[in-house]
């Protein structure tokens, strides 16, 4: 009985096959797009690292606890600066920053390639038709498969990490901006029309101040599933927290691969804290109804 | 003048093949048959009606009867699968979106249901909008908006964000939004069904009043026949997407178009939405001056009666004669009425209320004569019949029933006479 279980009833199709030649394809006929692009992401990690790296530690310190003081209080500002003292402490600092400019960067790309995406789909039921399965598709498929796909296309380094990260943490972004702008009081939507104004007035003075919790809410989750990406990076040679990750890993270092997952999660509190902040506080100003 | 606002013939499919709808709703199908066989919604069926500038129109139906749809048409945020919209002599179906857009920010504002306020702007901020989207400078425009919110009885409150106002001043702001753009006409979709009883009536009020200063022209909805009645200058009752009936709150209570609208009207307090002129009919007689008592007399006798209308030849009343006077005079040897006649009768003009008639009713020996601004008998109010149009038992009108002598057998011995 077993074998009938696993017999294989369909007949063979040779997908990987297919796969791979879609990707020979690419890479003969779109390489003009791949290289501009990686020094473009290259160059963007670059400067944040520069930015981040490159002022005393105590600086960026500082500067930390004052954007967590702002956001969240006083309170989280203490955790903010008792935390990244012990990541100087374990001497992971640097590799943090690192880390965090590959998350930056990839969020950043996330978001502005997911927000009018979201806008579009919220916008033509055709476009959601079509962005909806994408995103499911782009969501479920393993991480890892377009970390594979980006080191083919961009070589090893910090860019296949940026470009994974940001193919696998867009769809939050996308879907949330739909969502919230689908939300929004119908009657409030048609109150901006019956007053004359523009689809774009309609959009930027009434959708998307109103679905601004909704786009916050997915900004952050955006910036958790990229930083979730740092370690994966890590595997195609992104350094930063990734890379003390995977070497503890590969020497069975468990003091070493603990202190990165240390740091990585008090990144992760930092990130979403500050973001979930200002979505809140944002929304909290303009009095929601 | 032309009318303000036209519907010709508004029907709204809501599916997937509204061209096959409209073809069987041309062959005489009903929504009912369009909605099984096909699977359209046919949410309105052929409306048209017309408003004169500055008239109160009220659109009334219960839910379901494609009201607001109606009312979305005029301005097409709902776009109309047949029929034509004229404001003035603008086709509203021929604008594009620029003419339409400009259409919307100078000539109609709406006022929403549920208020429709934009949470993230101010009082004041929001009842600029229609003025900012018009590209008014901000400082005039916020004088402008200040004005709506004074003429709405919101002064002071421009600072604040609309959660932190009552349901009732939210709307408020909704009204003053809509009227800051001096839009000449206002679409209001339900406006107070939303609110409290008491404060619905309050606005009822304020519209009421506003309405009688600027005088706009209004498309009303509302599913509450009392709030049509009280506010309308004429209503549209709607049902299943297709018009009942057109007329006046009193045309309509006293002569309903059908089963349907005498049911719907059945709750409605007729004593203060009938006037005069309908309980009124013509005076079974009147005599002139140079009668002479003793016919008035005789006549009197005969309808059991102890008063009649005096009138001059033009129609004006001169006065009533009394077979109490009129009997003296005789005895005096009087030769004609004129001189004879007393002033005891109540005369209201035709558009009194029958609440206010009631008071009247009782105190004198002829029937409350309606008259017109020279003084001229247009018809008589008899107890009787003003009792039964109040219990909505006299439902014919008009003079034609004045020979059927509908209140005779209730007339008793105090009865005053049917002049």
């Amino acid at each position: 009985m077993p074998e009938l279980l696993a017999q294989q009833i369909a007949p063979d199709l040779d997908v990987a096959g297919w796969a791979s030649d879609a990707v020979d394809w690419l890479l003969d006929n779109l390489a003009f797009i791949f290289g501009p692009l990686r020094t473009i992401v290259s160059a963007l990690v670059g400067w944040v690292e520069t930015l981040l790296v490159g002022p005393p530690v105590v600086v960026i310190l500082l500067a930390f606890t004052a954007i967590a003081y702002f956001a969240v209080g006083w309170a989280f500002a203490l955790f903010t600066l008792a935390a990244f003292l012990l990541v100087d402490a374990m001497g992971h600092f640097e590799a943090t920053m690192v880390s965090l400019a590959l998350v930056v960067v990839a969020a950043l790309l996330a978001v502005a390639i997911g927000i009018p995406l979201g806008i579009l789909a919220a916008r033509s039921s055709t476009a959601s038709a079509v962005i909806k399965p994408l995103m499911d598709f782009m969501q479920t498929m393993p991480a890892f498969v377009y970390l594979l796909l980006a080191v083919i296309f961009f070589r090893i380094g910090v860019v296949p990490g940026v470009i994974a990260s940001l193919v696998f943490s867009m769809p939050p972004a996308v879907r949330l901006t739909e969502l919230g702008i689908r939300h929004v009081d119908r009657e409030v939507v048609e109150a901006a029309e019956a007053f004359g104004a523009t689809p774009r007035t309609v959009l930027t003075g009434v959708q998307l101040p109103l679905a601004l919790p909704s786009i916050m809410a997915g900004v952050n989750q955006v910036i958790m599933l990229a930083l979730s990406m740092v370690v994966i990076a890590g595997l195609a040679g992104a350094g930063g927290l990734g890379g003390i990750i995977v070497e503890g890993v590969q020497r069975l270092r468990v003091g070493l691969g603990f202190e990165g997952g240390l740091a990585v999660v008090i990144l992760a509190i930092f990130l979403d804290r500050v973001t979930a902040g200002f979505g809140a506080g944002d929304a909290g100003a303009r009095g929601t109804a | 003048m032309a009318s303000h606002v036209r519907a010709e013939g508004l029907t709204k499919v809501f599916g997937d093949a509204p061209k096959k709808a409209l073809e069987a709703q041309g062959s005489g199908r009903d929504a009912a048959w369009i909605r099984e066989q096909l699977g359209q919604t046919l949410a309105v069926d052929d409306v048209s009606f017309e408003v004169e500038a500055g008239e109160l129109f009220v659109v009334m139906g219960l839910s379901g009867s494609g009201k607001s749809t109606v009312i979305r048409m005029l301005n097409r945020l709902v776009e109309p699968s047949a029929g034509e919209v004229w404001i003035g002599d603008e086709r509203v179906g021929a604008l594009d979106n620029r003419g339409l857009r400009e259409l919307r920010q100078r000539r109609m504002s709406m006022v929403f249901q549920h208020f429709a306020l934009f949470p993230h702007r101010t009082v004041v901020e929001n009842a600029a909008f229609g003025l900012k989207v018009q590209g008014v400078e901000p400082d005039e425009r916020r004088e402008r908006a200040e004005e709506a919110l004074e003429t709405v009885g919101l002064a002071g409150w421009s600072e604040h964000y609309p959660s932190e106002l009552s349901g009732g001043m939210q709307q408020r702001v909704g009204l003053a939004r809509g009227l800051a753009t001096q839009a000449d006409i206002l679409l209001m979709d339900e406006p107070f069904s939303a609110l409290d009883p008491l404060i619905r009536r309050e606005m009822q009020g304020l519209l009421a009043e506003l309405q009688s200063e600027l005088q706009r022209t209004i498309v009303f909805i509302t599913h509450d026949l009392n709030e049509a009645m009280l506010l309308g200058d004429r209503i549209c009752v709607l049902r299943q997407g297709r018009v009942v009936q057109i007329g006046t709150g009193a045309q309509i209570i006293a002569s309903p178009a059908s089963d349907y609208v005498a049911e719907f009207v059945a709750d409605v307090d007729r004593s203060r939405v009938l006037t005069a002129d309908i309980a009124m009919r013509e005076p079974r007689r009147v005599f002139a001056p140079t009668a002479s008592p003793q016919e008035v007399l005789d006549w009197l006798a005969g309808q059991e009666a102890n008063g009649v209308y005096v009138l001059a030849e033009d129609g004006r009343v001169l006065g009533v004669a009394r077979d109490d006077r009129l009997a003296r005079g005789l005895g005096e040897g009087a030769r004609e009425i004129g001189g004879l006649l007393t002033d005891d009768y109540a005369n209201v003009p035709p558009d009194t209320l029958l609440a206010d008639l009631s008071a009247l009713a009782a105190r004198n020996s002829v029937p409350i004569a309606v008259t017109d601004d020279t003084g001229k008998l247009l018809g008589v109010v008899p107890r009787a019949r003003l009792l039964a149009s109040l219990a909505g038992t006299e439902v014919s009108t008009g003079p034609q029933a004045a020979g059927r002598d509908p209140n005779g057998a209730g007339r008793g011995r105090q009865e005053p006479a049917d002049a």
